[in-house]
């Protein structure tokens, strides 16, 4: 089972706008999850924070031991002011900031203490945006700027100044510009009424640089009348190290007191929930959605909000604006409305909070009242410049093949026609239901506004979002199919915004083409069929109760399914929602009844579970390796170009060439694994899977999927033999009778000496021996590596009968050893066989137990030994009959193999 | 005569416990019982003897011969007894040298757990199904009631063979639930593990291929509670009859209720510690009552049938078991990693 899930983050100060929920997190994640949002993590936002108040800078006077520190008293509400150093330039008596008192700690696990610095006390520690875990976005008032100041010249090169140290109020720093000594400031709402001296006269002017202080030796620039910053003197911040545009976060908030604390102040009160929501659900992506879940969870009553709008702006809509919808099963509804006499602006504080909270940058405020509606409501919303807007006509259409359009992101994406574009007459000015275009963006001088809100068709927006490789908040909404009757009650609520905020004058009239909006589905309440299916015995009045506080309308034994829950459409989908609130785990637990199976595994799994049993009591370890595998496996094989194996299943989407193919041979997993054991320096290896290969002939284009037995090994016990002896087991466990072992020179990956294959009648079972020194080097192991690769179907043929008892051996038998020497070309196998066929029916058994090559043997001869079991079923042998077995064993080694009695 | 037979017995015994080897004993039999032994020439006197005395003095001699026998097969087995000993002290070993080991190879960790989970279907009247890996996607995705627009179809989350999107490796062991429906005849009670893949990058908790196991029940009247009563059993034979469990739902696209079920954390006991994240429950598996729709789509009447599944991820499950702490271990086949399981 596997499915798509998505995330979403809900501030619980936002939520309770419409549900009053008072549940801890855990409480309130933990039935959430139970009702079918699960929850993910929650953050207290302020966790971070404590001990930190707002406080009011009382007086400051300059370090005596530093020239850049300031000593600071704040009054934090307390009896008597706190001392505290600081290094920020940007503060004044009078101003409220940030103060983290002893003991405090801030966001990153920042902890702050009382303590000396430079010999002076400091009782805590004055907090910028930064350290309270905030950025400009987030107050963009407090935005800092600096002036140059003098007194904290530092030449790059202390020979040759750029500025005389000994310079003085009205002496000249460059052309107009003069030194100024600072006399008074006075702040004024965020700028700075600043006093200067120029040596013989002085002079006022307005700054909004916030480092001066009286005492500070200013640049004054007497054509502008303004007081020069960094920028100005085209100076290096590295020349005023201390002149910089950071400090202390300087509040500008209403109401807020010393000692107060600083979090509800920062938003950093709220609590933030993030769910994972199933796609069936993309009704949940939003607040308003969330909301109607946590009511009926909680049983609480869920108070949405119709928004109002006032209108009256200049002009009439249908006279300023004209949309036409030529892909109409494209675009199932299109809403729009107009603001003119637009003024941009941040967005106010708590709007910025929300955003923020919810994840989401605030920007300005058309921007931002886009994004709360799509967070609110879940309907994505887009506004344009309606003077980028030619003709005033908006055209939502399919892409000509090979349009271009630069995104917001700045990327110019090259459209066809599967892509909807939002257009004028002229151009795309935007990439339905993804992102807007650059040339329509909403800019600083925008002054009308077009806001859209609408439903487009979810599969054409996600296969477009798809081709250009970009998924937005917007898209991944669009994707899912939203529900159509919510783009009217979202685009009045941005109008509405609008007009709450002073962002401007709403055009009165709405644009809305519902080209189509489907009928409500309407389903039968079978409350014995709900029962059966979930194995409960739930009243009619409960199911009732659960559908309506979801907001589905029962009424004379039909159910109305809400417009925005588009997954609602069978028996088994009501009995999911009854379930989900009658709680899942209060559904009985019982067993199944009926009829009973016999179950259990095949023969072909016996025999693989068997298999496995048999390699680990040999000593090997299982191993997992992946079914797919890189081309380039096939030349570490040594396979020839023309090898029929290469023929493989290709990925055509892999993660990568080394997994792109899926292998025709377990040989190239086993040796990668050997190799990586040998380069971990892991002394002895023996390994075995029991893995599927892919190969191409299956019915419906699929593969034939058959087995394959591998071993692989190295160490020092290891050798042909140890490997052969290990297969031997194998074969003699599954009694295959009579199996075969031919030599092999011919197989490209194994020691053309050392390999086999092994046989049962004329079915291979497979090839086992020693991998070919250059294919064991290409894959990284410059030592001995052995491998086997057994076919679990011929295996599976070959496997004998099912035992039967034979009587045990009445008369004794007589051993008889034979030693011969032959030729060393003489397989050891072909003297057995020749043995074997000679004995007849006396001989029940022929060993090999000598092979001596050395003394007494000439050269290019071997000796070779096997000891002889003769017996009789009806008689005790004599001793000239065991003799006259032997002798015609002897006779036809000699006339057939050239073996002589040694 | 009778004291000297007493003499010659008094002798041999006491030659008798001096003897201090097998073959001084056997000395000392010749010496007094062989044929030219000093007991034996005694009695070939007794012919001289008068016909009253011959019986008396017969069976005092055979007194002594029994006695003397007697002793020396005492002495025989104390002897041996002794012999015995000796050579048990000299074989005696140093125990604690290590033995002559006979390497034992390990079931790969995946296929324990695996193995546990399909033994306790076995038991409960499960056939184990195999399917293919390479599978179409009208298997794995449509007859599973994801439609064409389901975003695990896309080329960026499945593996394809051909330009169609028609042929692919299976996202999920699910096709399984398809295949068996079309093959088998009802009721039908499946599990199907196997290599299951998806297009993600190997990491700590990713990798390409990975393995799930299926189950699935169609009978008439099988109900969400046959789900959880089954469910229920078969993570308790496995974690321990103790185990808490709860279900919560859920979506798949194939099951209607759908539910995943979560065990509460062995560690911590549900309060919330670093092996359940915090949340006091771990998720072992997603189920639900098969989807009308699925059981239309194989020609089953979901009028008269009913059923459910359920799917889990094999790996995963191992992890917890032996507390494997990145995914890639698994996959890497590390003999170290190997021999400790």
């Amino acid at each position: 089972m596997r499915e798509g899930e998505y995330t979403m983050n809900l501030s619980r100060k936002w939520l309770n706008e419409f549900v009053q929920v008072s549940a801890s997190d855990q409480e309130f994640a933990e039935a959430m999850t139970l009702s079918g949002s699960k929850v993910e993590t929650t953050a207290d936002l302020g966790a971070e924070i404590s001990n930190v108040v707002a406080g009011r800078i009382s007086s400051m006077e300059r370090h005596p031991n530093s020239d850049h520190m300031w000593v600071c008293q704040v009054d934090v509400g307390q009896e008597e002011p706190v001392q505290i150093c600081t290094g920020a330039w940007n503060i004044h008596p009078g101003d409220m900031v940030p103060v983290a008192l002893h003991r405090a700690t801030l966001p990153g696990g920042v902890k702050i203490t009382k303590g000396k610095l430079r010999g002076q006390m400091s009782n805590g520690m004055l907090c910028s945006l930064k350290e309270l875990g905030l950025d400009e976005r987030d107050f963009p008032y407090a935005v800092i700027r600096a002036a140059a100041l003098l007194n904290d010249y530092h030449p790059i090169d202390p020979e040759r100044p750029s500025v005389s140290p000994d310079i003085r109020a009205g002496d000249c720093v460059h052309g107009p510009a003069l030194a100024a000594q600072v006399l008074e400031v006075t702040g004024r709402g965020g700028d700075f009424l600043v006093t200067l001296s120029l040596g013989d006269s002085q002079v006022q002017t307005v700054t909004d640089c916030a480092n001066l202080h009286p005492g500070d030796l200013a640049v004054y620039h007497t054509k502008t009348g303004r007081v020069c910053t960094l920028m100005d003197l085209r100076a290096e911040q590295r020349e005023f190290p201390h002149c910089i545009e950071d400090g202390i976060f300087v509040l500008q908030e209403e109401g807020v007191r010393p000692g107060d604390d600083i979090r509800p102040v920062i938003n950093a009160d709220d609590h933030v929930v993030e769910f994972e929501i199933t796609p069936n659900r993309p009704d949940c992506l939003s607040v308003i959605g969330l909301a109607r879940e946590a009511a009926a969870t909680f049983g609480v009553p869920c108070q949405l909000h119709t928004p109002q709008v006032k209108g009256g702006a200049p002009g009439v809509l249908t006279e300023l604006l004209d949309v036409e919808t030529p892909d109409a099963d494209l675009v199932p509804r299109y809403t729009a409305r107009m603001v003119r006499n637009v003024k941009i602006a941040p967005s106010p504080k708590w709007m910025r909070e929300r955003l923020r909270s919810m994840g989401v940058r605030p920007i300005n405020n058309i921007v931002d009242i886009t994004n709360y509606v799509m967070l609110e409501y879940g309907q994505p919303m887009h506004a344009f410049d309606y003077r980028y807007v030619n003709g005033g006509k908006i055209i939502v259409r399919r892409a000509a093949e090979g349009e271009e359009l630069t995104t917001l992101d700045g990327n110019v994406r090259r459209l066809n026609h599967n892509h909807l574009v939002i257009a004028d007459e002229t151009r795309a000015v935007g990439l339905a239901g993804i992102m807007g275009g650059m040339n329509s963006e909403i800019v600083a001088d925008t002054t009308d506004v077009v806001f859209e809100s609408a439903c487009f068709d979810g599969p054409c927006i996600r296969k477009g979002a798809l081709a250009l490789g970009m998924r937005t908040d917007a898209s991944a909404k669009n994707e899912k199919g939203l529900d159509p009757m919510n783009t009217l009650p979202a685009v009045q609520r941005a109008c509405e915004l609008v007009e709450l905020l002073g962002a401007g004058e709403v055009v009165d009239g709405v644009i809305d083409i519902l080209n189509h909006v489907p009928e409500p589905t309407v389903l039968k309440l079978e409350p014995d069929k709900i029962n059966a299916l979930l194995g409960t015995c739930i009243s009619e009045e409960e199911m009732t109760a659960i559908l309506e506080k979801l907001d589905f309308r029962v009424e004379g034994g039909l159910v109305t399914v809400p417009s925005w829950r588009g997954d609602v459409k069978y028996m088994a989908d009501l009995a999911e929602e009854v379930a989900r609130f009658h709680g899942y785990n209060n559904i009985p637990s019982t067993l199944m009844k009926g009829q009973t199976t016999l179950g259990g595994r095949s023969p072909a799994q016996l025999l693989e579970r068997r298999l496995g049993r048999l390699c680990r009591s040999a000593g090997y370890n299982e191993i997992i390796t992946y079914s797919f595998t890189s081309p380039a496996s096939y030349d570490k094989l040594r396979w020839p170009p023309e090898d029929p194996r290469r023929n493989s299943f290709q990925i055509l989407n892999p993660l990568g060439e080394d997994t792109s193919i899926m292998r025709t041979t377990l040989l190239s997993s086993l040796l990668e694994i050997l190799a990586r054991n040998w380069n971990l320096r892991n002394p002895a290896a023996r390994l075995y899977e029991i893995g599927r290969i892919y190969l191409p002939g299956g019915e419906q284009g699929l593969a034939v999927e058959s087995r394959v037995l591998g071993l692989g090994a190295y160490g020092e016990e290891m050798d042909f033999f140890a490997l052969k002896g290990a297969v031997e087991t194998i074969l003699e466990d599954l009694r295959v009778e009579r199996p075969r072992f031919t030599p092999c020179g011919d197989n490209p990956s194994y020691h053309p000496g050392r390999c086999a294959q092994v046989w049962s009648g004329e079915d291979c079972l497979g090839v086992f021996g020693q991998i070919h020194p250059l294919c064991a080097r290409s894959f990284g192991a410059d030592g001995p590596l052995y491998c086997a690769e057994l076919s679990f179907e011929a295996l599976e043929r070959a496997r004998g009968p099912e035992p039967e008892y034979v009587p045990l051996p009445k008369f004794p038998a007589v051993d008889r050893d034979i030693c011969v020497v032959c030729d060393e070309t003489v397989a050891v196998g072909a003297l057995e066989d020749c043995i074997r066929a000679a004995g007849g029916g006396l001989l029940k058994h022929a060993a090999l137990f000598d092979i001596y090559r050395g003394d007494g043997v000439p050269q290019g001869k071997k000796s070779v030994a096997f000891s002889l079991t003769l017996r009789s079923e009806e008689r005790s042998l004599t001793a000239a009959e065991a003799d006259e077995t032997v002798a015609a064993v002897l006779a036809a080694l000699e006339a057939e193999l050239g073996a002589v009695l040694r | 005569m009778k004291a000297q037979i007493e003499a010659i017995r008094a002798a041999a015994l006491e030659e008798i416990s001096q003897a201090g080897q097998t073959g001084e004993l056997d000395a000392v039999r010749v010496r007094y019982l062989g044929r030219k032994g000093r007991l034996t020439a005694l009695l070939k006197q007794m012919g001289g003897l008068s016909p009253e005395e011959r019986p008396v003095m017969g069976q005092i001699a055979n007194q002594a011969r029994q006695s003397l026998e007697q002793a020396i097969e005492t002495r025989a087995a104390q002897l041996a007894g002794q012999a015995l000993e000796r050579q048990l002290e000299r074989e005696a070993v140093d125990v604690t040298i290590p033995g002559k080991k006979r390497p034992v190879g390990r079931r790969h960790p995946m296929y324990q757990a695996l193995d546990e989970l399909t033994d306790i279907f076995v038991s409960l009247g499960f056939t184990v199904l195999d399917g293919p890996e390479i599978e179409l996607a009208e298997l794995n995705f449509d007859r599973l009631n994801a439609g064409e627009d389901h975003p695990s179809r896309d080329w960026s989350d499945t593996f394809y063979f051909d330009r169609d999107s028609r042929v692919m490796l299976r996202s999920q062991t699910s096709p399984m639930q398809v295949r068996a429906m079309d093959s088998m005849e009802l009721p039908i009670r499946i599990v199907a593990p196997g290599r299951v893949y998806r297009k993600d990058e190997a990491d700590a908790t990713h990798s390409p291929m990975f393995h799930q196991m299926e189950g699935m029940v169609i009978d008439k009247g099988i109900t969400m509670a046959d789900l959880k009563g089954t469910l229920n059993l078969a993570i308790r034979k496995l974690y321990g009859q103790r185990t808490v469990t709860r279900f919560r739902p859920h979506h798949f696209p194939f099951t209607e209720p759908s539910c995943e079920m979560d065990v509460q954390c062995h560690k911590c006991g549900g309060a919330g510690c670093p092996t359940c994240k915090g949340e006091g429950w771990i998720e072992v598996l997603g189920a639900g009552v098969i989807h009308p729709r699925v059981l239309e789509m194989a020609g089953i009447d979901p009028e008269v049938y009913s059923g459910w599944a359920f799917g889990m991820g094999l790996e995963r499950m191992a992890m917890r078991q032996f507390k494997i702490a990145d995914l890639r271990l698994i996959f890497e086949n590390d003999v170290r990693f190997l021999e400790q399981f």
